[in-house]
């Protein structure tokens, strides 16, 4: 049992901001005064503390294939060395991290839970053995949907009844958590070396389009009525001039609704949050896109902010990749998967004097300055913009003018044409980065004890030595950035996992799946199952996919 | 009983093997081989004694907790659970951990290193691939099913019949495999590295000076860049006469590069053929675990990777290290003799279910069950696709996740105490 005293808390989702209470804890939740006997509890003096609940990563490659033939390709990223083994495990990284390097450095930020936001279905098994490896953190992982060959076909035939069926078939053998569609037709057109750029563009031998795709996903996923909304990652990514495709994407969503959660969430809008028509004139289409989202109340995005330095792309938009690859000259992986889609990565370094980059800097922020702080996640689409743990740099950067300002003297001044951000007044308080970190993500998730400290949420808490009551962040910004980087304690399901910014004792979190299998008649797609594995396939229909005990500490969510 | 097979790269999971007839279908005859009753070691030993389970792992662990630098090599013959317990257990001892892919395919993924893969797992080979070329590979004899599941005669999305196929073997004498290719084009030993270099110039448009290279016509190697260049989806399978001839890492580099070249008119890409069942796992493992794949000291308590320094026979012709660990592997039959001499100068804890040349100068012998027919775990086929392999029936021997999990266990204690 823990009982946090007097510390000040924001919490979001419960509308708490700056209130001095005290927080107890038991058997791993929040729960009320009355629960515990506070002669048994240990007591953590959060006296002139900020307390929030733990951070929650909605969309992060911390898991798979993809990040792992990342670190075998650039062992110049795992020179530095993090912790030496003693009672913890060694962990390493710059930016690609091992995976018990991923879980301690969360935790070293305040942050709890954590999504893979990719997982080629036949590689789940993969991402859960790498999930399994993470210390500490609570996990999920998105299965992507968006080039399986199943979709194609039940989209071509207008089938939405075995469309439905077959994504709670797909989620329940990968132990997935939610639909994730990444370049919907573009990845299958790369397989004739081609890509798709509008939303009206065919999909090579099946006669669907992305426009197509992306609506009958979002309805079936709606009609299952999954925690999560479909998670789309748009057509056109990293292209000139892809802003209306974005926006073009978003308003295929309009009329749906949803009390809980958003229908649509478009993820690291920044890589398609570009105007103009070539490299030469690029600029930034933040300003049209933000509008459309404040204007819309069923589109959540994350910022897929980029950071300075090095980082390394990795996605399913395959043909992307060997664009990425033919401008930089760098590296390629390319990776095609049975008859489900593709992936590719290649290293990558953000300069702040390379013009594109630094609007790749500045989009971010503006994204994350312009969209209501109710409908925009703060990521960096970890490692594709940069790591997560410079989340307390752009936490930071939203709340300073004067940190943007000093910053925007040391990048290219491209900046200053192309995009708004050194117009932009905003300073969002600690509230909104609170929210944009734990209660915003958990509800875009559809995690119901993620992301707040209301009675009964997970005991997952992060306490930093800032004072909300005193502190400007505007004018402490050095404050703020710095003491984000070291909590006090991180509380993980009532563990005390981090103690003055130090890793202090090894937790292992749960991996939650969603199972969707009681709305939906599986016998509809028995037959087409078969015949796709018996044609397609190299794996055997009954050898594919996970057992729920195969997983470390599976939790099952049920849809009913 | 539906089965996975467990020996090479393939795991291929469609056999059916009864345990108590010996009987298995669909099985080459190297998997059936490896599935039938044999040879097993009876008991766990010491010093040529038999003993218990529990004292074998103790000595075990005393071994390498008293040991300055232990070497704990093999894995790529048994489950990624062991595995990952081997890699934590290397980490705690501040050993090295090293993998059999550092004498067969490890320069691919120095080549991976410098050029990353443009790659493809086998059910797209299967669907789409209208040419593929076996460059230093022989399916028919290491992987006798692949060219009917996956590359030859394979019918998938795309490809309805072999005739919607062209396949091309390059090899240095002609194979079992080259016998049911199209096309065979014999190379002089050691110019894989030329010949590459050619091709990337006529894919490119140039001309070369030469008339031949490596023994192959000009005219031939046009003829290849053109077929190469008109795929709609080719890939190349590379094997050892690729890796461990002339040139080695840099020879797939030179591949690669071809590929991302190739990639400019058509879609190609290009995987190795790897060799034992979980050789992909015994990478995967460390490179989530500690960041690298093979060749890792933790002797600063951090791991460190470098292939020239910290690889097993390295380190053994180095005399570096001086107690050694080897789990379902055959060192003392595969090593240069000089490193076997200096096997035999320390103490050596053998784990595997079938005694081989390493059982005979080994000091701890610990017998394990059969992955794949008496333990259970994942293995990660060539490609990287995952495949779990079964438990058909009960056995007395411990699995090598129970085995090394209890080392790990004592070990831990023992560095504790």
């Amino acid at each position: 049992m823990l009982w946090i005293k007097n510390g000040i808390v924001i919490d979001p989702k419960n509308k708490i901001d700056g209130e001095k209470m005290d927080i107890f804890i038991k058997d791993g939740k929040i729960v009320d005064e009355s629960e515990v006997n506070k002669d048994e509890c240990r007591v953590i003096d959060a006296n002139n503390k900020l307390v929030v609940a733990g951070g929650v990563e909605m969309h992060a490659h911390i898991a798979g294939s993809k990040i792992n033939v990342g670190r075998t390709m650039r062992p110049e990223e795992m020179r530095i060395v993090r912790h030496t083994a003693n009672k913890l495990r060694a962990s390493i990284g710059r930016v690609l991290l091992t995976s018990p390097a991923i879980g301690y450095e969360y935790a070293k930020i305040g942050y709890t839970t954590a999504v893979e936001a990719a997982s080629p279905p036949i590689g789940s098994p993969h991402t859960h053995e790498e999930l399994d490896a993470i210390p500490i953190v609570d996990k999920a992982m998105l299965p992507v949907f968006g080039n399986w060959h199943f979709v194609f076909k039940y989209v071509a035939e207008k089938d939405r009844e075995k469309l439905k069926a077959f994504i709670a078939w797909a989620i329940e053998r990968t132990k997935g958590y939610g639909v994730k569609v990444v370049n919907p037709g573009g990845v299958e057109a790369w397989m004739y070396g081609g890509n798709v750029k509008n939303l009206e563009d065919e999909v090579p031998n099946w006669g669907v389009t992305p426009k197509e795709i992306i609506t009958e996903l979002v309805k079936s996923n709606e009609e299952l009525d999954l925690p999560h909304s479909v998670h789309l990652h748009c057509n056109n990514l990293g292209n000139p001039g892809n802003y209306q495709t974005t926006i073009e994407t978003m308003k295929l969503v309009s009329g749906l609704a949803n009390e809980k959660r958003q229908t649509l969430h478009v993820t690291h809008v920044q890589f398609n949050a570009y105007a103009g028509s070539s490299w030469r004139d690029v600029a930034s289409g933040a300003e049209e896109i933000a509008k459309v989202v404040n204007s819309m109340d069923n589109i959540t995005i994350d910022m897929g902010q980029a950071i300075f330095g090095h980082a390394t792309a990795m996605t399913g938009d395959a043909p992307f990749q060997f664009t990425l690859h033919k401008l930089t000259g760098s590296r390629w992986v390319n990776k095609d998967s049975e008859i489900e889609g593709g992936a590719g990565i290649v290293p990558i370094a953000y300069l702040p004097k390379n013009p594109v980059h630094a609007l790749q800097w500045a989009i971010g922020l503006e994204l994350g300055l312009l969209v209501d702080s109710d409908k925009v996640v703060l990521t960096t689409d970890y490692p594709n913009g940069g790591p997560f743990t410079e989340y307390p740099y752009v936490m930071a950067m939203l709340m300073s003018r004067k940190m943007r300002e000093k910053e925007l003297e040391r990048v290219s001044p491209y900046v200053q044409k192309a995009t708004s951000l050194p117009a932009i007044e905003v300073e969002k308080t600690l509230y909104d980065v609170i929210q944009m970190t734990r209660s915003l993500p958990a509800r875009v998730m559809g995690m119901e004890n993620k992301g707040h400290l209301g009675i009964g949420a997970d005991a997952d808490v992060a306490i930093y030595s800032i004072n909300p009551d005193d502190v400007d962040p505007a004018a402490q910004y050095e404050l703020i950035n710095s003491e984000f980087r070291k909590p006090v304690y991180t509380i993980k399901g009532g563990e005390i996992v981090v103690k003055d910014g130090a890793v202090v004792a090894e937790s292992w979190g749960r991996t939650f799946w969603v199972d969707a299998r009681k709305k939906v008649s599986l016998d509809s797609i028995d037959e087409d199952l078969n015949s796709f594995f018996n044609s397609y396939y190299t794996i055997q229909r009954k050898n594919y996919g996970i057992q729920e005990e195969w997983l470390r500490n599976p939790v099952r969510v049920e849809v009913n | 009983m539906d089965a996975v097979c467990t020996f090479c790269g393939n795991v291929c999971d469609d056999v059916e093997f009864d345990v108590n007839t010996q009987k298995g279908k669909r099985f080459c005859a190297l998997g059936l081989a490896k599935f039938r009753e044999k040879e097993r070691i009876k008991s766990p030993m010491v010093d040529g004694k038999e003993v218990s389970y529990e004292e074998a792992i103790e000595k075990a662990a005393e071994i390498l907790v008293s040991s300055k630098k232990p070497l704990l090599y093999g894995w790529a013959s048994t489950v990624n659970e062991a595995i990952r317990y081997g890699v934590i257990l290397t980490e705690k001892v501040r050993g090295v951990y090293d993998q059999c892919a550092s004498v067969c395919h490890a320069p691919g993924t120095l080549a991976v290193i410098e050029e990353g893969i443009p790659g493809g797992s086998l059910g797209a080979i299967k669907n789409r691939a209208d040419v593929v070329i076996f460059w230093g590979s022989n399916p028919l004899e290491a992987h006798p099913r692949h060219p009917t599941r996956y590359s030859v005669m394979a019918k998938g999305f795309l490809i309805k019949d072999r005739k919607d196929r062209k396949v091309i073997v390059v090899d240095v004498r002609k194979t079992k495999s080259a016998k049911m290719a199209d096309k065979f084009v014999q190379i002089k030993p050691g110019y894989d590295y030329a010949i590459i270099s050619a091709l990337r110039a006529l894919v490119k448009g140039e001309d070369i000076e030469a008339n031949e290279v490596g023994g192959v016509p000009k005219e031939e190697l046009a003829e290849l860049a053109d077929i190469m260049k008109n795929a709609k989806y080719g890939v190349i399978l590379y094997g050892l006469g690729v890796t461990q001839s002339r040139g080695r890492d840099r020879n797939i580099e030179n591949a690669v590069k071809l590929i991302q070249l190739l990639n400019r008119y058509a879609r190609w890409i290009i995987w190795p053929m790897r060799g034992h069942y979980n050789v992909v796992g015994a990478g995967e493992v460390p490179a989530w675990e500690v960041g690298y794949q093979y060749a890792i000291d933790f002797s600063r308590g951090y791991p460190r990777f470098s292939p020239a320094e910290f690889s097993a026979v390295e380190m053994l012709l180095r005399k570096d290290c001086d107690a050694m660990l080897v789990v379902s592997s055959d060192p003392a039959a595969h090593f240069p003799r000089r490193a076997v001499e200096h096997m035999k100068n320390i103490p050596v804890i053998q784990i595997d279910p079938f005694p081989n040349m390493t059982t005979l100068l080994s000091n701890v012998i610990i017998p394990s069950a059969v992955a794949g027919i008496e333990a259970e775990g994942w293995a990660y086929r060539m490609d990287g696709i995952p495949v779990r392999v079964k438990k058909l029936v009960d056995s007395p021997y411990w699995s090598d996740e129970k085995i090394l999990k209890e080392m790990l266990r004592i070990v831990e204690e023992k560095l504790e105490g």
